[in-house]
């Protein structure tokens, strides 16, 4: 049997959700999973991971963060283990780390896998490119498959396995280190995460309109407010906000458009959204297309009598 | 200070791709190209870093003849000069194979700060800036949106899940570049006009083979057609009702 290392993220012992993704989706193809931690926390993080497909885990000693550090500690944790694939999360942590882990190997990196299957020692993937106007069969010639996974794709899995911790050696401090971290105000949701994204377009013509979209999001409950690159290019909304081909793209169970007429690279950006919603005021817009239901009319008619009408259902429970 | 922008020429992203007959690459023919997004912003903080701490740009690319329409821009903005490694299959090297290709000239031209896009808007791979500093031995700090270099060290700062991330480094250093980083310069007429007497140098490069190999690509499946369901205020009724009952996402 192969043997697969997931690079595992953790926080003060708890491992990231995307992460047990990641476990899930080498579980599921057969091999012999190996979780390889780094940081402080790591070794309760791991001894829990029996519970979530891995078979062994490896803690690498790391009192802070360094990514170069952990790509060289992991590239050699999969040497050790003879692996035939690493894999971790598609989160910004590990698409930073990934790369290196890859060059160290001397392997091709495959980003944002949606599919990872095996076949004996042979890994096969799916990746989208161009913001996902193109799907691509991807197979590697190289020694190791090494891919990251994106989130809210796989599934994790529950197993009643237990899980043998290791402590790999540290190859020593890495050139770049983590120095601080400012956490995310409480409660912000990311829009690549949220479970509902309420996005505007130019069409709200003033910043401070961008009121209507906050309250109906602010309704939904679990909702981030998204943006065109139109508004974000004119200052109005933060670039992590922005929704398209050179902005975050996102799947949300349900996507609100406002006054977004719908550009082709927006619409790369959230089209593999489950549900689609569009209200603009020109009946024609691209947006209407792709969108599963439409409201044609003035935003700020609309938006303010749709903001009661989810307020009312979410208090009714 | 010597510094290196890496760039690379990619479909615009206006592009409505098509499968080639071979059924494993895109229709090239048709197709219109741009520098990457993200480059741009390399290419502005590698003018900005220059600016403020003095030396030299040299823009670098792996790609066709043709890129030196992408490079002649970054030259018009102030780079210095163009290095092209010609290889007519730019768009089928892989992650590996590029980042190796860059490494080598860039360890041959020497740099203490390499800047480049976090990901290219082709393949969205966001593999090469990190690959490289790795085959070179350099630091490296991905999806920057803040920098700052003081003499032989440096901070960033990325946005991560968990927050803004600040790392300190020592140069040499890669730095790929995210939005909110800069906002990039447009060509003046006498940049223009400088660029055309600025050396582009085409040179061959070892090739590595390929490890990613793609077997397959489709089109993703096409939405089916929703429906609108009406028009102002009165019509939200009917989106609740929609949204409730028969998408079941509220």
């Amino acid at each position: 049997m192969s043997k697969i290392v997931v690079y595992v993220e953790q926080n003060a012992g708890k491992p990231s959700t995307a992460s047990l993704e990641a476990l899930g989706a080498a579980h599921a193809t057969g091999s012999e999973v190996v979780a390889a931690l780094s940081g402080p926390g790591a070794e309760a993080a791991a001894a829990g991971l029996g519970a979530h497909g891995a078979a062994h885990a490896v803690v690498i000693p790391a009192e802070q963060h360094s990514p170069d550090q952990v790509a060289r500690d992991l590239a050699s944790v999969v040497t050790d283990q003879g692996a035939k694939a690493f894999v971790a999360t598609a989160t910004s942590t590990s698409r930073d780390v990934a790369p290196r882990v890859a060059a160290h190997l001397d392997c091709a990196l495959f980003s944002d896998c949606t599919k990872l299957e095996a076949s004996g020692d042979s890994f096969q993937v799916s990746r989208p490119m161009l913001a996902g106007k193109l799907v691509s069969e991807q197979k590697t010639n190289g020694p190791v498959l090494c891919a990251t996974l994106r989130r809210n794709v796989f599934n994790p899995v529950s197993a009643d396995g237990t899980c043998e911790v290791a402590t790999a050696a540290s190859s020593g401090p890495g050139k770049a280190v983590l120095s601080k971290v400012e956490p995310k105000p409480e409660g912000k949701l990311d829009v690549s995460e949220a479970p509902v994204v309420v996005s505007g377009g130019r069409g709200l013509k003033e910043p401070e309109n961008f009121k209507i979209i906050e309250d109906l999001a602010d309704a939904f409950g679990n909702a981030a407010v998204g943006a065109s690159r139109a508004v974000v290019d004119l200052g109005w909304r933060p670039h992590g906000d922005q929704v398209g081909q050179t902005g975050k793209t996102v799947s949300p169970q349900l996507y609100v458009a406002v006054c977004i007429s719908g550009a082709i690279q927006h619409l790369a950006g959230m089209k593999t959204s489950k549900v689609i919603v569009a209200i603009n005021k020109d009946a024609d817009a691209p947006i209407f297309k792709i969108a599963d239901y439409g409201i044609v009319g003035d935003a700020f008619e609309v938006l303010p009598a749709l903001t009661e009408a989810v307020k009312a259902i979410r208090a009714q429970g | 200070m010597k510094i290196v922008a890496c760039i690379k020429r990619v479909p615009v992203t206006e592009t409505q791709p098509k499968i080639d007959a071979s059924g494993t690459a895109m229709e090239s023919s048709g197709v219109e190209h741009m520098l990457s997004f993200y480059d741009e912003l390399g290419v502005e903080e590698a003018l900005v870093t220059k600016e403020k701490h003095g030396g030299e740009v040299t823009v670098l690319t792996l790609g066709p003849a043709e890129a030196s329409k992408e490079v002649r821009e970054c030259l018009a903005k102030g780079a210095d000069q163009g290095v092209i490694l010609a290889d007519a299959d730019w768009n089928k090297r892989d992650c590996r194979a590029t980042a190796k290709a860059l490494a080598a000239k860039i360890g041959e031209l020497g740099a203490d700060l390499v800047f480049t896009g976090w990901v290219a808007t082709d393949r969205d791979n966001a593999a090469v800036g990190p690959m490289l500093a790795t085959y070179l031995d350099y630091a490296c700090v991905t999806n920057v949106i803040e920098l700052s270099i003081d003499g032989t060290t440096g901070t960033a700062k990325r946005e991560s899940e968990a927050g803004i991330e600040t790392y300190t480094f020592s140069l040499p250093a890669v730095i790929t570049c995210q939005k909110g980083l800069n906002e990039p310069r447009r060509a003046g007429l006498k940049g223009i006009m400088a660029a055309k007497k600025k050396a582009v140098e085409e040179v061959p490069f070892e090739e590595v083979a390929n490890q990613a190999e793609v077997t397959g690509l489709s089109l993703p499946p096409a939405r089916s057609e929703g429906r609108i369901v009406g028009e102002g205020a009165a019509a939200v009724p009917a989106l609740i009702e929609a949204l409730r009952n028969e998408a079941q996402v509220l």
